[in-house]
């Protein structure tokens, strides 16, 4: 399979940003430093206007979009969204992918080594936030000379980054646009990652969070927890079309032992969570989802929270998407209108749920294609609305 | 920019807060932006005018105006734009009160259907009348509340809701004299600038 076609980045390699001032979070706890692992696709342009921040959901990271070499048989996570042509294009705009601080695919994370004791973070790694990620990214920003986004996209977890940059960094964001995201986590889906986080620390091989040390891994549990989150990420309507009752193996009939095929999906998807991703970083991510709530701070007055944004707003939502659903894109839409912010609104039909964001739908292509490029003609037009 | 826009755009103040249902491709609000520097947002349903605003910069937000502003708070507006979209909404009464529970004024432009061709054409073959302006048949047309002029008066009468100014203009969306002898028989397009009771 050739990775070189016209349609996407090519071959990309990650770097390494490596900071090394401490760095205190919002906890009141200090890393020494960090290293974030970030890729970028497309060109800086010469008055740096063109420059667009993904921020990654909570299983992501920061290879966004081309191959790693020639043999990778799938492409970044959002590459139906990022290259030549495509929605966010690497044509017209330069794009920053950054792995989040206590994630597991290169950035400090629990996997990394505490230099006080020399050993894994492991369960010790400290709770970071959305907040600390922004701010984590904003280093990097400096580090890349990107005094201003033109936008900073994320979806899901990402979109909630997206958003607290306009709150934490209005000078920095012209544009923050927000998919299948919400203001904070409603009670269900809280209760979503509460059995995803137990079914990971009753894992026998789980270990208090030492398993590295002790040279095991909570594969089961892991396993639990992508097959609980990967239902909710689908909808009913799209499971029904995609598997409907099939069985891959065993007849019932015949009063074997059937396995259907919604069942081998889950498995596999499962198992193949647990080679690519760490339970402790799980952990973490989740909670860094349960706590956002970029209102605690004023009162639960999400108006509030948005005085001070100067960005302008795109917020996209998915019908069938009940994880992250449309009302609760809503929700910020009307806070920000209340606020007097500039914002644009789409509910794209999709039977794909909260996972339609990271596919190519049409509409949904066109729509951020059509706000991202008009945002770039006002950032080079400053006078042109 | 259509004629009947630019009616509308002469009634909104530099730095208003407006905003626009069924805005459409977003022309009055993209002008509006732009010549009056207006804090403005457009409600529609259609992806393709939803992205023609998008291409424009123009604050589009997809909602149905049969759900009504219910997400909107009181006086958050300082004027609501209804542009040649009321006979086609659900429930025109309350969505005009909810108008003006939002916004303090508003504007709303509709077809006559008063209009002598649709009075000839429905007593001469004794059918709804399908015409360039109004171009569906009774049985697939979105326009499922046509009114007269003389209807929407009494409308506003019984909701107690003054009329700060009519404007009725002809097919062309020119204002001319003589409709203004018998609006409801003459006029083709009627312009509403309503308020509230004081």
């Amino acid at each position: 399979m050739s990775t070189h076609t016209s349609d996407n980045v090519g071959v990309v390699t990650p770097t390494v940003f490596n900071y090394q001032l401490p760095f205190t979070l919002q906890n009141g706890e200090a890393l020494q430093g960090f290293d974030l692992v970030y890729e970028t696709y497309g060109e800086l342009n010469a008055t740096a206007s063109n420059a667009i921040l993904i921020c990654h959901a909570l299983s992501g990271h920061h290879h966004a979009a081309g191959y790693h070499d020639n043999t990778d048989t799938k492409p970044g996570w959002w590459d139906n969204c990022i290259g030549p042509g495509k929605a966010m294009d690497t044509d017209q705009f330069f794009i920053v992918s950054v792995n989040n601080l206590g994630g597991c695919h290169g950035s400090t994370g629990p996997e990394s080594i505490d230099p006080s004791t020399q050993e894994p973070f492991g369960p010790e790694f400290p709770q970071v936030v959305v907040k600390d990620w922004v701010a984590s990214q904003a280093l990097l920003a400096d580090h890349l000379n990107i005094e201003r986004f033109l936008a900073v996209i994320g979806g899901s977890l990402g979109g909630m980054q997206a958003l607290q940059w306009s709150i934490d960094f209005p000078e920095r964001v012209d544009n923050a646009v927000l998919i299948a995201t919400a203001a904070k986590l409603t009670a269900q889906n809280i209760a979503f990652n509460e059995i995803a986080r137990q079914a990971i620390t009753s894992d026998p091989d789980y270990r208090a969070g030492r398993y590295r040390l002790e040279d095991t891994n909570p594969d089961h549990g892991l396993m639990l927890a992508r097959m609980i989150g990967h239902v909710t990420y689908l909808s009913d309507d799209g499971m029904a079309s995609r598997f409907g009752r099939e069985l891959k193996s065993g007849d019932i009939d015949k009063d074997e032992d059937v396995e259907f095929q919604v069942e081998s999906y889950l498995h596999h998807q499962g198992r193949s969570f647990t080679q690519r991703f760490d339970a402790n970083t799980y952990l973490l991510m989740t909670r860094a989802l349960d706590y956002f709530d970029p209102a605690r701070d004023t009162d639960d007055d999400l108006v509030a929270a948005f005085q001070d944004a100067r960005a302008r707003f795109l917020v996209m939502s998915f019908t069938s998407d009940w994880r992250f659903s449309p009302e609760r894109s809503k929700e910020i839409v009307d806070a920000l209108i209340a606020a007097g912010k500039d914002v644009a609104a789409t509910v794209i039909d999709s039977e794909h749920g909260h996972d339609s964001f990271l596919l190519p739908i049409q509409r949904y292509t066109s729509a951020l294609n059509a706000y991202l490029h008009h945002a770039l003609s006002r950032a080079t037009e400053p006078r042109k609305t | 920019m259509r004629p009947d826009l630019e009616l509308v755009a002469k009634l909104i103040q530099p730095n208003a807060r407006v905003l626009d249902l069924g805005c459409g491709d977003g022309e009055l609000l993209h002008n509006l932006q732009r010549a009056k520097a207006v804090i403005g947002y457009g409600l529609d349903k259609d992806a393709e005018n939803i992205r023609l605003c998008l291409t424009k910069g123009v604050n589009v937000v997809e909602q149905d105006l049969d759900d009504g502003l219910g997400n909107f708070q009181d006086d958050s507006f300082d004027m609501v734009i209804m542009t040649e979209t009321i006979q086609s909404v659900h429930n025109p009464q309350r969505l005009l009160q909810e108008m003006l529970r939002v916004g303090r004024e508003c504007v709303v432009t509709f077809p006559n259907f008063g209009h002598w061709r649709c009075r000839l054409n429905l007593a001469a073959s004794g059918k709804m009348p399908v015409s360039v302006h109004l171009p569906h048949r009774w049985y697939d047309t979105p326009n499922i509340h046509l009114c007269t002029f003389n209807d929407f008066e009494a409308l506003c009468a019984d909701l107690d809701v003054p009329i700060l100014q009519r404007r009725v203009v002809n097919q062309r969306h020119k204002e001319r004299s003589l409709i203004n002898l018998a609006p409801n028989l003459l006029g083709s397009y009627g312009f509403y600038h309503l308020g509230r009771t004081s």
